[in-house]
């Protein structure tokens, strides 16, 4: 069965048509990427699948389930789900600790030791476990974002959700949060991300889906969509990404990025 | 092009948008009867409808109390500039850095801290009746104006904070940027600084406005004819409470359209904000 599974998505912001009838299935321990120019509706579709926006057409299915059904209570949906935003919107007036055991705590009701002692697991993986009483304003934002990683694993989501995890990022910090995202796909999880690294892409993702004027244009394994791309659209689309990277960092050692 | 689900689901959404419309009617009847039938049930309601809610006397006071809200109002303009302006020289005053303007921050600090305690009704009592007591050349005596004063001295206070609290909020990075674009101290205030600070105060601003539009009503402690005074005289002239009624009903008649432009402006600003 699949985890996640989205049929004839619309979604429309003051009549213009952001997603027009997107198709999207994501397996149980797939890691599916994203892609895409700006405005193309990635982040709108994670929105979309979080339920934070209502949808205008088609169904959104978690774990077989029609989550988009309006009878459905979003809030338990969303229990199966862990988001990653790109700002990293961690609670400023919290501890990295009490963000990590929040949800935890407070929705899913875990024992205040056991969310603690979970959460000190995850901060011991994400290798921040010494900042765990610190508030987020003190920590770099690759730290930040890898908190935000352990805030999301904290209630071990079935489906996790990243939205450009790394764009607000200095670049010399994009690396640990790649790594940490690498890290918990190979241990099994469920991952829907969208993403401007396309190295990264198509290192950690099984499936690439390139998304244009709200539909997806071109799906299949990363290797072949970014390698071989079959749609004009997508060719052209890397071959700007391509050129915009060379633009960047003409570095010939920072592989990361296509 | 829309599916039969969708229409469905908003059909759906559009009959829970409906019960929620009801549920919302039936409580507030609900409540708005058990209040009614509350009071009036009250053992003591016959008599404290006569002696407050007597028709013919709320009618025969009306114009009296109406012409005494009029100079509430005129009160109330005159004021709300000046504390405007004064709050806002004081506000700046706590913001100026540097040892050189020590006193004047110093003064700015005394003042809030000062006016910001003192309580209306003595700030009333001491400039109303003390500063003519000296009988300097050239200090007022007529009750509104010194009233006045006193309403603008401890609003000030208030608003300054109000305004304090909108300039601190503004992100260091905005004063730096407008210095780094060569503004100096004062243009960097009034030109980047404040324009977003009072964007961001203007809910807390409204507010205060409100209570000072009431308390214009204390003024009358001093003499001053106002709706509140004018409901006093003709309260003792007919042996009834009713005059107060309807001062009070007018107060918050005038109160009405201030809080719906709070509102209106609050949203306004949050929209230009893109928050909404």
């Amino acid at each position: 069965m699949n985890v996640l599974s989205v049929t004839g998505l619309v979604k429309e912001y003051g009549g213009k048509r952001v997603l027009d009838g997107v198709d999207l299935e994501v397996a149980e321990g797939e890691v599916v990427a994203l892609i895409g120019a700006s405005g193309s509706g990635k982040s709108t579709l994670l929105r979309c699948v979080n339920l934070l926006e209502d949808i205008d057409d088609g169904q959104v299915f978690l774990l077989g389930r029609d989550v988009s059904d309006p009878r459905v209570d979003p809030d338990l949906a969303r229990r199966d789900m862990g988001v990653v935003f790109q700002a990293y919107n961690l609670f400023p007036h919290m501890t990295v600790l009490d963000n990590i055991t929040l949800a935890p705590r407070v929705v899913h009701g875990v024992p205040p030791a056991e969310a603690t002692a979970t959460a000190m697991d995850l901060l011991t993986r994400v290798g921040l476990a010494d900042r765990a009483t610190a508030y987020p304003d003190r920590l770099s934002g690759g730290q930040q974002q890898r908190v935000a990683l352990a805030r999301a694993l904290a209630y071990d989501p079935k489906l996790l959700l990243l939205d450009e995890i790394t764009s607000a990022l200095d670049p010399e910090l994009v690396g640990e949060v790649l790594a940490l995202v690498r890290e918990i796909a190979a241990a099994g999880r469920t991952i829907l991300m969208a993403t401007h690294e396309m190295g990264f892409a198509r290192q950690v993702a099984d499936r690439i889906c390139f998304l244009d004027g709200g539909r997806v244009v071109e799906s299949g394994p990363a290797a072949q969509v970014l390698g071989n791309p079959e749609q004009p659209r997508t060719r052209e689309f890397l071959r700007r990404v391509i050129d915009a990277g060379r633009l960047q960092d003409p570095r010939p050692d920072r592989g990361g990025r296509v | 092009m829309t599916s039969d689900l969708q229409r469905e689901r908003l059909a759906y959404r559009r009959s829970r948008a409906r019960r929620s419309t009801l549920v919302a009617l039936a409580s507030t009847v609900v409540f708005a009867a058990a209040v009614w039938f509350g009071v009036t049930g009250a053992p003591g309601w016959p008599r404290v409808r006569d002696s407050f809610f007597d028709w013919r006397v709320a009618l025969r006071s009306l114009p009296a109390v109406a012409g005494g809200l009029w100079l509430n109002v005129r009160v109330l303009v005159v004021c709300e500039v000046a504390v405007l302006v004064l709050a806002l020289l004081v506000a700046a005053a706590r913001t100026l850095r540097g040892p050189v303007w020590f006193p004047l921050r110093a003064l700015s600090t005394a003042y809030v801290d000062l006016f910001r305690g003192l309580p209306l009704l003595i700030c009333l009592y001491l400039v109303g009746f003390g500063l003519p007591g000296l009988r300097l050349s050239g200090v007022p005596t007529d009750p509104v104006v010194l009233g006045g004063i006193a309403l603008v001295l401890v609003y000030s206070a208030y608003v300054a904070e109000v305004f304090r609290a909108g300039i601190e909020s503004v992100h260091p990075s905005q004063v730096a940027a407008a210095r780094s674009l060569g503004l100096d101290h004062r243009r960097t205030l009034r030109l980047v600084v404040l324009p977003q600070a009072v964007r961001r105060v203007l809910p807390a601003l409204l507010n205060d406005f409100v209570a000072l539009q009431k308390d214009c009503g204390l003024i009358s402690v001093l003499g001053a004819v106002d709706a509140v005074r004018a409901a006093q005289i003709e309260s003792s002239l007919a042996y009834d409470f009713t005059p107060y009624v309807v001062a009070g009903l007018l107060f918050v008649l005038l109160a009405v359209p201030s809080g719906r432009l709070a509102d209106r402006v609050a949203r306004r600003a949050a929209r230009r904000q893109g928050a909404l």
